[in-house]
């Protein structure tokens, strides 16, 4: 067990991943020589040489476009699109190409690709670089969202993303690539679609990636000293959703609170309580809640972005609302 | 222009400035540093958040663009981009307000370094998307078509790269729209060497679509002028869309505390040689019988003056406060 920070787990994972396969290569804007915009690839091009890691010219259609026909080759991608926001610039290739091959092919070709990506407001980045836009590809069945909230997390998912069969896009939060964790000295993947519970109680069902789920622990600790015991789940990976896991502890608590950095809008939050209350309305005992973001572009000043995301004192009062209902 | 603008733009041929004018260019180009500059420490104090791109060292092609241009006229900016607000006159200390986060600020705090406009002063807007710029200035080169104006998009070589700089390029071409396109080739996007990814001359891509292209030396304030001047006159005559590469270099880290390791042994020092300040100062000294040393230096002294009041205007001004629910929604 040794701890290690966010972006050391990342380093970590990739290089496991280029060491075990062959097949994998990774590639992307300043991933090579600079060891990426955030440092979040240092080392590999050392390791592993040109041809398995990549800087590519600032053409995000050409990299989502040379990952599928390197996939459908038999190679492995590993590509990063610096910012989730550019994303949008390559949003062909992502919606209409790589979610569609296994199934238009009649299965005959698959997308063992994975597009990691940073999202994550709170750095004072601006509208075009903050936003955490994992919803833009809920609408789209055949892609795989990952959401890790810690080191742990991080290592073992990527490695999991990487060795999937079908396309993952994975999201590093900006916010989290400092903090730190233990990681075993021989850590195993993380299977994608389990949720961890990191927090048990009785009173309300709590539910939250990412930097959320930092905030949602923090909340229930305050909560703790009024009282009231949050269960907080973190479902690590949006699609699959652990939905079981989700369920079994709304079904207990008869209350639930999802908490996202985002708008409130067309997301997993809103999908997830959609399916909850039409699933077991019955298990309900309050109308379930969304903390989430206000449906307006992410502010650039501090005093505006520190409102924008939703924090650890409107998840209290929440939470409060939602028992005493 | 705010009344920096010449007769060259009706006219093929560029008069001279007078001195005067030349001082106000230089002392915008001096501002443009000093603004970045104070940025970079306001940045390392924590005032500024989030990242910047500063201009520093690519301060005469703006200015010399600018110089050319007319109110009529509108600009598309970049991410890297209080270099090309300043050039058009924007308001330097809305401009640093936004920066701080301050409800005073160019866009009200809500921008930040990446994306501010000021449509009084003909920019109309800062793109944080590389390659954004591009499309935005066709767009608005579409609009001018009908009233008079050339549209100017700044961009790096990088961008060059983007499906935006191919697609916008041949739309203007075939639609003939009044655009000048200026590639700012300062050699790096972000830690990477131009030539480890791009193939070919950067001014080649424009001339296979039949533009009208050059390069030239983009800290020689007057190359930029000249090189402008004949691009906006034949855009504005209906020539259809121009190119310019200008080479240039960025003096400063890509961005935020870059401390800009990937650079070769001696380069920015070569670099530095050929500072647009010291080339533009020189090139007065040069050109006007009645400069002196003394007027350039008062200039600074100026620059510094106002830099300072700023400073402390900037730090006192008060932050904004959300609006209501749905302020500013689409
Ligand atoms: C579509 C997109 N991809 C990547 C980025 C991140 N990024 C910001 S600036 C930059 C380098 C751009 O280089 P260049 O076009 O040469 O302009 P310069 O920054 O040198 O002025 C990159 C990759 C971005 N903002 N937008």
């Amino acid at each position: 067990m040794s701890t290690v920070t966010f972006r050391e787990a990342l380093i970590r994972a990739m290089g496991d991943a280029l060491e075990e396969d062959e097949r994998v290569f990774l590639f992307g804007e300043d991933v090579a020589a600079a060891g990426g915009s955030f440092k979040l690839t240092e080392g590999l091009l050392e390791r592993f040489g040109p041809k398995r890691v990549r800087d590519t010219p600032i053409s995000e259609q050409a990299i989502i476009g040379t990952a599928i026909g390197a996939a459908v080759m038999g190679l492995r991608p590993l590509a990063e699109i610096m910012f989730a926001d550019f994303a949008a610039v390559c949003f062909d290739g992502i919606a209409n190409e790589i979610p569609k091959y296994r199934y238009m092919t009649g299965g005959q070709v698959s997308m063992p690709l994975t597009i990691r990506m940073c999202n994550g407001a709170g750095g004072g980045f601006g509208a075009q670089h903050s936003q955490s836009v994992e919803n833009w590809f809920l609408n789209v069945p055949g892609l795989k969202l990952v959401v890790p909230a810690t080191p742990a997390d991080a290592y073992g998912l990527l490695r999991s993303a990487i060795r999937d069969p079908d396309p993952v896009l994975f999201f590093e939060h900006k916010s989290l690539f400092n903090t730190k964790g233990e990681l075993p000295d021989a850590p195993a993947p993380i299977p994608l679609g389990l949720a961890e519970t990191v927090r048990h109680g009785e009173h309300v069902t709590v539910v939250a990636t990412q930097m959320m789920r930092h905030h949602a622990m923090r909340a229930a600790d305050e909560l703790a000293v009024a009282g009231i015991e949050a269960e907080v789940i973190d479902p690590r990976t949006l699609v699959p959703l652990d939905y079981a896991t989700i369920a079994a502890s709304v079904d207990r608590t008869g209350r639930l609170v999802v908490v996202q950095e985002c708008p409130n809008s067309g997301s997993w939050g809103a999908t997830l309580v959609a399916r909850l209350v039409g699933e077991r309305l019955e298990h309900l005992d309050a109308p379930p809640a969304l903390v989430g973001a206000p449906d307006t572009p992410i502010p650039y000043s501090g005093a505006l972005e520190e409102l924008w995301i939703p924090s650890v004192e409107r998840i209290v009062e929440q939470v409060k609302r939602t028992v005493s209902y | 222009m705010t009344g920096l603008a010449d007769s060259a733009s009706q006219t093929p041929a560029l008069a001279p400035l007078s001195l005067d004018q030349a001082l106000a260019l230089y002392r915008r180009m001096v501002l443009i540093r000093r603004f970045e500059d104070t940025v970079q420490v306001l940045f390392q104090r924590g005032e500024v958040p989030g990242t910047t791109h500063l201009y520093s060292g690519q301060e005469a092609v703006a200015t010399g663009v600018a110089s050319i241009l007319e109110p009529r006229d509108r600009v598309a900016g970049t991410y890297r981009g209080h270099g090309h607000a300043l050039s058009l006159g924007v308001d330097p200390q809305a401009l640093l307000d936004e920066m701080l986060g301050r409800a005073s600020g160019l866009c009200g705090g809500r921008a930040g370094s990446m994306n501010v406009i000021d449509l009084a002063h003909g920019l109309m807007g800062c793109y944080g998307i590389v390659g954004g710029s591009i499309g935005a200035a066709t767009g608005a080169a579409l609009a001018l078509k009908r009233s008079g104006g050339v549209a100017v998009a700044y961009f790096g070589e990088g961008a060059t790269n983007q499906g935006y700089f191919h697609e916008c390029l041949n739309f203007a071409k075939v639609h003939n729209l009044p655009a000048l396109y200026v590639c700012e080739n300062n050699l790096y996007g972000e830690f990477t060497p131009m030539e480890d990814v791009t193939a070919g001359r950067i001014v080649a891509r424009a001339q296979t679509l039949e533009l009208p292209a050059e390069t030239i030396d983009g800290n020689d304030l007057w190359a930029v002028r000249a090189a402008a001047a004949a691009a906006v006159a034949r855009a504005r005559d209906g020539g259809g869309p121009q190119f310019i590469e200008a080479l240039t270099y960025r003096f400063v880290g890509h961005s935020r505390s870059d401390p800009g390791a990937y650079r070769k042994p001696g380069e920015l020092d070569a670099w530095r040689q050929r500072d647009p300040l010291k080339l533009t100062r020189a090139g007065i000294l040069e050109r006007y019988e009645t400069a002196d040393e003394a007027q350039l230096d008062a200039t600074d002294a100026d620059v510094e003056r106002q830099i300072e009041q700023m400073i402390a205007a900037g730090l006192a001004a008060p932050y904004p406060t959300p609006g209501p629910a749905a302020e500013f929604k689409a």
